[in-house]
């Protein structure tokens, strides 16, 4: 479920001239109100996140036998102090999707820098070494294409055992051929380049070079392909929570309240209404910020 | 060109055995023993247990079961359900109209709604209705179809009775399987009640699974047409005193129209992910809904055969897409 | 109606409900898709369900009872020993037909013998057709049981057993002996598919099988020259629907009338619901929290204990179970002989319970699995909310309990083979015994090995008890030593005695005569409408 960043064809040069390409970006980037506000929401959703501890009501685990399922406060029938309610076991609605926060988070980045970090790993040896090696990893690749996502990571959930690091781990495996795509091409783009095929002659190592001259290169589409990235993981997890296989409860995990709350779809509508308004926020947030930092970032665009 | 052709189709050859050793590995590696799910509540002595490790060949080593399975593959037998003992193709046969029925419907919802939407967003470039058309795609682009389908069920059936729960046409009326697709039965037999009792089935889970598509389509149609009604001929053609709304359907849609149609190839392995939530919530019995429950039961060959056909279909419409693509714009074929 | 085509959107909900068939139709909620249509290998409720509307057996229960009546057999003579017996078959019985299969006589004793045959002979052409697994047929022990079975004539057949069995009629009116069709299974055999026999059946049974789409419907039709009269329903439909708040939502809509398994969370509305009646029946079940009593800390019995008082067992069956359960105090259920009212269970009391760990050497608690099914139960409904629940009760007096689950084969291998400290399971009763609970689920033979005493519970007072109940065949002495085992049992505490759950089911007030039943069946011949 990810639209493909376009690998730049031509990087940003150092040496474009006055405005600092620095600047110019944040300049771009300022200009697009979507992304400031997704980049605000997310500063909140970190925030809350991070000190989960001190702004959540309860604990996220409590269970309290006198107030079981209780609508909102302002619904009849609410209790004092649950300001969103409580679950089928009396747990604290606000507290649980504050904590689920932090999961989320959590969970985006954590399968983006996996995935980040072996996608340019094999995308760079791919397109370093070319011959059988690229062969065998680009076809690779596309097996991994072709099966629908949410099979492949099912698939893959259901050998590692449900949990939340393996739910993580399948999701970080699906999302790895993109990575791997756009490191590849830029890799390939680069080293046809005169300047590299220079740095080569004058007796650069391989590593030097990849280090070096190649991977910054890679850096502007890998940026945007990471944030889009994160919303792809964090709604990818949260279908695998939903469907029994992601993170296990009690975790606080959306995903897995909503899966929870299912039954309860007729009777309680703030058990199911609250999680998947936080998923869609989330996942809205980094989607915002995806394609203003694409925009700032990819000069086609820049008219 | 048939240059062209031959090593589109060659490339497929390995990424296809790719998929089945790929399936056939993964699946082997899933924990949990399918003779004693067999079994089921009452558990099951190790004798008889043997016995049928041996009967389904379980006690072979795996790569001479895998040989066997390709052997099968190749000759059309995708080995049978170990809950049902049903065929796997005729399992999947019996489902698939269900799952294409429902994905059609909800291309169709996607494109009759994208594309109208991308235009109007491309020509009132940066107005209110592009923010808003665009703000709203993001935001379907975004949503976690798992929770608007529950939203939507929620108000539509529950709420407003509207529309029904789940399922695919009411269970009263009975339309003989001539094509496996309810709409297409339902007029053939003539029964229009049944015709509408299937329609009102498909409203809610067709939207539910279009919705990521449409957003995505409405997205590229701006984009596409905002690069056309910016290339020369545009503007001959206003400069000709066309009027805006012939230029902007005829001449310039019709160009954008290639990038559409490789977008919408593409959402094929998307909108499968999505057909897998969709007809959980729905219980719309499809693919989808049959793959879920073969990995609760431990069904080794459906979920093999299931993933192994879903699989190369995904694949010959990516290929059928891109040889597409690849005629009609030259510059392709030459690419290696 | 011109004026209601109008409203398109109201249009189409208006005639969706409209029943375009003058016939009386029962719609029936089913809960999932069968296996077959061959009950001799199928394991499943819900498989059996589909069947048993389809064939008919030697012998019969009687609807909601026990009782074992006439089937296929009008009567039969059991020998002086209990190890012949001769059934004299009823004449007249018609098959049903189908596009492959026109019948041309009527069912005789070949066809008994066909069923007998197909499950117990491996040499048996039809032995491994569909699947060699008869479960149940070996499971009742009918392989070792059966000496032979003869052909007298046509209407008589004669059975002999290797030892006296009085279950062995009971054994006979369960599902798994549906008799198929010698005469289909011979020419599907020659025709080179003879897995159409379990795929389009052919019974003798009180409705037809018309159209079966997997995951969507199965399609029945009475069967009007069935040997006990046409049913009174025309046509019976099974719409399958996994998930159990979408049955109920169909169910207020009347889109179908009877419905199994409702979700507790809706129970409060469906009894508010003027249209439809929930019938009620105690089941014959139990569910609990087992502990690995070889494995420490769960070896020092004050541990158990502790533990038992921890956990707020009202609060959880509230939550969970809310009025579909009652909370358990002995191993067997209320409704069984020899029940042990006197019995007190723990109380939930936190302190004691920390005054006890304390002593047994925990004074800051210790760390536990906490093992919870990943499927719902008949005696347990969401073994994994339970399951959170005793965590949060067990954090207050400082146990830290992980929840762990499996995929349910797995997990039941693994318990069974005691991988667990704690784990959750239960239990539903065969054959009405206690003896099918005290011994097979806390005896000491099945805590070798991979018996289903997931306790590992082996203790020789309450073993002594339960194997002399066993052999002794008086009622009222067996049931002194039950109730001292009950007394054994709560005081060594090998489980966390959850619930008994009750089988509920909601069902329109049009159905006439739908009874429960103590298996837990569903069968619609004798059900009407109004």
């Amino acid at each position: 479920m990810t639209v493909e960043a376009t690998p730049a064809p031509t990087a940003p040069r150092a040496s474009a001239g006055p405005p600092h390409p620095f600047m110019e970006f944040v300049s771009y980037f300022s200009a697009n109100r979507g992304a400031v506000i997704g980049l605000g929401v997310i500063g909140v959703l970190a925030i809350l996140g991070l000190f989960a501890e001190f702004l959540a009501p309860f604990s996220p685990t409590q269970t309290n036998s006198q107030v079981f399922l209780k609508p909102p406060v302002w619904q009849a029938g609410g209790v004092a102090g649950h300001w969103l309610g409580t679950d089928a076991i009396g747990r604290d609605m606000l507290s649980r999707l504050i904590y689920g926060a932090r999961l989320s988070l959590l969970i985006g980045f954590a399968v983006v820098a996996l995935s980040v970090t072996a996608g340019t790993i094999l995308g760079l040896i791919a397109g370093f070494f070319r011959g059988i090696v690229e062969i065998v990893i680009m076809r690779m690749m596309d097996i991994l294409l072709t099966l629908p996502t949410l099979l492949l990571a099912i698939i893959i959930v259901a050998i590692l055992g449900p949990g939340i690091v393996n739910a993580l781990i399948a999701v970080a495996i699906v999302l790895l051929p993109h990575y791997v795509r756009i490191v590849r091409a830029t890799v390939i783009a680069e080293t046809a380049k005169d300047y590299v095929t220079a740095a080569r002659l004058t007796g650069a190592s391989n590593l030097r070079l990849i280090v070096k001259e190649i991977l910054p290169n890679c850096a502007a589409p890998l940026i945007v392909q990471a944030t889009l990235g994160i919303s792809t993981a964090i709604l990818d997890a949260a279908a695998l929570g939903f469907i029994g296989l992601g993170a296990q409860p009690p975790t606080p995990e959306w995903g897995t309240m909503l899966a929870d709350a299912r039954e309860f779809v007729l009777r309680a509508w703030w058990v199911v209404t609250f999680p998947g308004i936080m998923i869609l926020i989330t996942v809205l947030a980094f989607n915002l910020l995806g394609d203003g930092l694409r925009d700032a970032l990819d000069p086609k665009l820049k008219r | 060109m048939l240059r062209f052709l031959f090593t589109r189709v060659s490339l497929v050859i390995p990424t296809f055995i790719g998929i089945t050793l790929l399936v056939f590995v993964l699946i082997r590696l899933i924990p949990g023993d399918p003779i004693e799910t067999m079994a089921g509540e009452r558990g099951i002595d190790a004798k008889e247990h043997a016995r049928l490790v041996h009967e389904y060949g379980f006690d072979q080593p795996v790569i001479v079961q895998y040989g066997y399975y390709i052997l099968r593959v190749v000759q059309g037998d995708l080995g049978r359900s170990i809950v049902s003992h049903k065929p796997v193709i005729e399992e999947f046969l019996a489902l698939f109209p269900a799952t294409i029925e429902l994905s059609l419907c909800a291309i169709a919802f996607a494109l009759l709604i994208g594309i109208p939407a991308g235009i109007l967003a491309a020509v009132k470039r940066n107005s209110i209705f592009d923010q808003g058309i665009m703000g709203l795609s993001l935001t379907g682009y975004s949503m976690p179809i798992f929770w608007w389908g529950l939203l939507l069920i929620l108000l539509f059936s529950v709420q407003l009775g509207w529309t029904p729960v789940s399922g695919r046409i009411a269970v009263l009326y009975f339309v003989e399987a001539k094509t496996g697709f309810l709409l297409i039965d339902t007029l053939l037999a003539g029964e229009f009640d049944a015709f509408r009792s299937a329609v009102s089935h498909l409203i809610l889970p067709a939207i539910v699974l279009g919705t990521v598509p449409l957003a995505v389509i409405a997205r590229m149609t701006r984009s596409a047409m905002l690069e056309v009604l910016g290339e020369d001929y545009i503007r001959t053609a206003r400069a000709k005193g066309l009027s805006n709304f012939r230029v902007v359907t005829v001449h310039a849609f019709r160009n954008a129209l290639i990038p559409i149609v490789t977008v919408i190839g593409l959402q094929v392995g998307v909108l499968f992910t999505g057909a897998i939530l969709t007809e959980t919530i729905f219980s719309w019995p499809g693919v989808g809904s049959w793959l879920i429950n073969a990995i609760a039961r431990r069904d080794y060959p459906v979920l093999q055969g299931g993933t192994l056909l879903i699989g190369s279909i995904i694949m010959s419409i990516n290929l059928l897409v891109d040889m597409t693509y690849g005629l009609i714009n030259p510059r392709i074929r030459h690419q290696r | 109606m011109p004026h209601i085509r109008t409203l398109s959107a109201l249009a189409i909900t208006a005639t969706l409900f409209a029943t375009p068939l003058s016939a009386k139709t029962l719609v029936y909620c089913s809960e999932g898709s069968p296996e077959n249509f061959y009950p001799g290998i199928q394991t499943t409720g819900t498989s059996f369900d589909a069947n048993s509307q389809i064939y008919s057996r030697v012998v019969d229960f009687e609807r909601g009872t026990t009782k074992v009546v006439p089937g296929l057999a009008e009567k039969w003579d059991i020998s002086a020993d209990g190890t012949v017996y001769t059934f004299h078959l009823r004449k007249g019985v018609k098959w049903h037909s189908n596009a492959n299969f026109k019948p041309t006589r009527d069912l005789n004793a070949d066809d008994i013998l066909f069923m007998f045959e197909r499950q117990w002979k491996d040499s048996h052409p039809y032995f491994k057709v569909t699947s060699s697994n008869h479960s149940y047929f070996n499971d009742m022990g009918l392989p070792k049981l059966l000496k032979s079975v003869e052909k007298v004539d046509d209407y008589t057949v004669k059975v002999t057993l290797t030892a006296p069995e009085a279950p062995f009629l009971s054994d006979l009116a369960m599902e798994y002996a549906g008799v198929q069709s010698k005469e289909y299974a011979d020419a599907m055999l020659k025709a080179g598919t003879p897995e159409k026999v379990d795929q389009e059946p052919i019974g003798s049974g009180p409705f037809y099988l018309v159209q079966y789409q997997k995951d969507a419907i199965i399609r029945y039709k009475a069967f009007p020259q069935f040997w006990g009269g046409k049913a009174k329903i025309d046509d019976l439909i099974f719409s399958i629907t996994p998930d159990a708040s979408v049955r109920w939502a169909k169910l207020q809509k009347g889109e179908c009338h009877v419905m199994p398994y409702p979700n507790p969370a809706d129970l409060e509305a469906i009894r508010k619901d003027a249209n439809v009646t929930i019938l009620e029946q105690p089941g014959l079940n139990i569910g609990y929290l087992a502990y690995n009593t070889t494995k420490k800390p769960f070896d020092d019995v004050r541990v158990r204990k502790a533990m038992n008082m921890a956990m707020n067992k009202k609060a959880i069956v509230e939550a969970v179970f809310l009025s579909s359960g009652v909370p358990a105090t002995n191993p067997i259920p209320p409704t069984m002989w020899s029940y042990n009212n006197a019995v007190k269970d723990d109380p939930y009391d936190p302190e004691a319970a920390k005054k006890l760990l304390a002593e047994a050497g925990f004074p800051n608690g210790f760390e536990t699995d906490l093992w919870a099914m990943p499927v719902q139960r008949p005696y347990n409904p969401n073994a994994k909310r339970i399951a959170e629940l005793m965590q949060a009760d067990l954090a207050k007096v400082g146990i830290k309990a992980e929840i762990k689950s499996f995929e349910w084969g797995e997990y039941r291998k693994r318990a069974q083979a005691g991988e667990h400290q704690t784990a959750q399971l239960g239990w539903t009763g065969d054959n009405g015994d206690p003896d099918n609970f005290l011994n097979t689920l806390l005896g000491c033979s099945s805590a070798k090995g991979n018996g289903s005493n997931i306790a590992k519970f082996c203790y020789q007072p309450f073993e002594d008890l339960v194997l002399k109940a066993k052999s002794i065949s008086d009622q009222a002495e067996r049931t002194k030593l039950y109730e001292q085992a009950q007394v054994i049992f709560k005081e060594q505490a090998p489980w966390f005695t959850i619930a008994h759950s009750v089988q509920l089911k909601p069902v329109r007030k049009e159905v006439v005569d739908f009874k429960l039943s103590p298996f837990g069946r569903h069968t619609f011949y004798g059900v009407d409408l109004k």
